[in-house]
């Protein structure tokens, strides 16, 4: 089980409240990814539920028992930290053995638990290393055993993959969503990389200073975001805005349009503008067209195929099912 | 950018090194010399370097006159025990500060140095006087206590800054996994501080060890450690160089041979945090 309930939860650090009054369902069972920009709260909020921090206010309820003054070793939350926070001084095998022998376990239990581990892990020809011995990968890989073997209610993962190389984060991408596959235990997951987001999560919790912007699964904040912060914050590259008279004439103060919902072509088209920088990536071909009138390039994504150069003038056309309305409080028009 | 070592700079630094260190050693070196020669040796103008006759009489003599054994278990004792007991109090301590500071964490830090910059003899009078109305003056458990009190500055500073280089993370990854407040302490945060505790303790037994003016102003004869075994040979006997060159070096052979077995980790401890 694994069902966290928060309600009405603040925190302050001294007079800045970076969390104003907060309320938030998690579901046993569900991959729930916290992102936002830096500084957004995000990781406050983890480590609130986690118990590192207290809460000012509200309470924190996890499967169905209050847990807000309860520490955070009995929670039944396993935590995989940043820095992987790996304890240097000890072998892999005690790494990962390191919770069980907090809580009591004999030894047989306790090297059965770490072998297991271990062979989901990859893991069984390095128990006897220090982590100082190991690779980014591999000491990601210890943290994460470290965390299964206490068998928690959820996982907690506090920006797990941004020490890793580029190659590798889509790796251990990969292995923690199917870890949570096989053992379909609750996870919570903080990043700042909206890819990260969109390809491991269940659900989204966009936050933005403390404040939840939205909830929902992947394709509804693609789909439908309810303002314009989660609609520039989600998918990439980044949604284009058009202010104006472009917008008015859909009754809008913003209308926003993703670059893949926008046609381009040589001779006519809604917009007209300049091309500035193209990039072809094979698979994909990336134009950043200058329209008079906008004040940011936009960003139009096309096939692989396209041949545009810097200068040649294009006509931009978006899919008028595609487009997102705003009002001048940045909020969804239906 | 960085300059160039060339093999001639390279040889004038390391000349200039071995001079200066040789600057620095030759007191000790001379009082050595001089244990080994005959009072008139010892005074002889101009003064014998090597080629002298090497006796050692005077190291019998003083042996004969005094109970070196007493004086060198009391050093051991108020040395080791201060310097035990300074980092019983100051590991907790220096915990709370480094791993959860307050406001006013900086200031407390400031004031505990500040009370190094106190002339010591200042407050001679009333540690005088708390010993006598205690009972504690000539013991080795006052002693003890006054040593470790002054260098527990010393001690949480230290491993203030050792504890500071341990990330926070490790800690919390503990207290997720488990681990009560003493767990943490003992079974993380002190072997992964094992190297700056280590260095901790050497400085501070050599500092306590050196200690003269606690030592001779409160002891009298049962709890005196080496430093008053030293001083008992220099006021009234003062022109016998040889017999208190032969007191002085077997005063600080215990502490030279600690020194020069532990001089990696002194050296690593001292730098600790500075170099990265």
């Amino acid at each position: 089980m694994g069902q966290i309930t928060l309600n009405q939860i603040t925190k302050s650090f001294g007079d800045v409240q970076v969390i104003p009054p907060l309320d938030l369902q998690i579901n046993d069972g569900e991959f729930v990814v916290f992102v936002g920009p830096s500084g957004c709260g995000k990781s406050t909020l983890l480590r609130l539920i986690a118990g590192l921090e207290d809460v000012s206010s509200g309470a924190i309820d996890i499967d169905g028992t209050d847990a807000t003054e309860i520490p955070p070793a009995k929670r039944g939350l396993a935590m995989v930290f940043q820095s992987y926070a790996l304890y240097p001084h000890m072998s892999v095998r005690k790494n990962i053995a390191f919770p069980l022998r907090m809580a009591g376990l004999d030894k047989a239990a306790q090297d059965a638990k770490v072998d297991a581990a271990a062979k989901v892990l990859n893991l069984t020809d390095y128990l006897d290393r220090r982590p100082g011995q190991l690779s980014g990968g591999q000491r990601q890989r210890v943290a994460i055993g470290r965390a299964i073997v206490r068998e928690p209610a959820a996982f907690l993962f506090d920006e797990p993959l941004s020490n890793l190389d580029a190659a590798l984060r889509v790796n251990m991408r990969l292995e923690i969503s199917e870890l949570h596959q096989s053992l379909k235990t609750t996870m919570i997951y903080v990043t700042h990389d909206q890819v990260e987001a969109m390809t491991m999560a269940d659900k989204i919790v966009v936050l933005q200073a403390g404040v939840i912007e939205q909830v929902g699964s992947p394709l509804e904040l693609y789909h439908t975001p309810r303002n314009r912060f989660v609609a520039g914050f989600i998918g990439s590259p980044k949604m284009n805005f058009f202010m104006g008279a472009f917008a008015s004439e859909y009754n809008a103060a913003t209308i926003g349009v993703r670059p893949e919902h926008l046609s381009v072509s040589h001779t006519d088209g809604k917009w007209s503008g300049k091309v500035g920088v193209s990039e072809h990536l094979g698979s994909d071909t990336f134009l950043y067209v200058e329209v008079d009138g906008v004040s940011e390039p936009v960003t139009v994504r096309s096939t692989g195929e396209v041949g545009f150069r810097h200068g040649d003038t294009v006509h931009l056309t978006p899919d008028p099912d595609k487009i997102h309305r705003f009002d001048n409080q940045g909020l969804r028009i239906q | 950018m960085a300059r160039a070592v060339t093999p001639r700079r390279k040889t004038i630094n390391t000349l200039a090194a071995w001079a200066i260190g040789l600057l620095i050693f030759f007191p000790i070196l001379w009082t050595i010399l001089t244990s080994f020669k005959t009072e008139a040796q010892a005074i002889s103008d101009p003064p014998v370097f090597l080629f002298f006759d090497w006796t050692l009489e005077n190291y019998a003599v003083v042996q004969e006159r005094s109970d070196y054994m007493r004086f060198l278990w009391n050093s051991v004792i108020i040395a080791g025990g201060s310097t035990l007991l300074g980092i019983v109090i100051g590991v907790p301590a220096a915990w709370s500060m480094a791993f959860v500071p307050s406001k006013r964490t900086k200031d407390i830090l400031m004031w505990m140095l500040s009370t190094k910059m106190l002339p010591a003899v200042g407050v001679l009078y009333p540690i005088y006087l708390l010993f006598i109305k205690l009972g504690l003056l000539d013991t080795r458990v006052g002693l003890t206590l006054v040593l470790m009190l002054i260098n527990l500055p010393i001690i949480i500073w230290m491993l203030y800054t050792y504890f500071k280089e341990i990330p926070g993370e490790i800690l919390e990854a503990a207290r997720m996994d488990g681990a009560t407040l003493k767990e943490e302490i003992l079974y993380i945060l002190t072997p992964m501080a094992v190297p700056g505790i280590a260095s901790t303790l050497l400085l501070n037994i050599i500092l306590a060890w050196n200690e003269a003016f606690w030592t001779l102003n409160l002891t009298a004869a049962k709890a005196a450690p080496l430093t008053a075994f030293i001083a008992s040979y220099s006021s009234p006997e003062g022109l016998f160089y040889a017999k208190l060159s032969a007191a002085s070096t077997m005063a600080i052979a215990p502490i030279l041979i600690l020194g020069w077995f532990s001089q990696k980790q002194l050296v690593r401890g001292l730098t600790f945090g500075a170099v990265k």
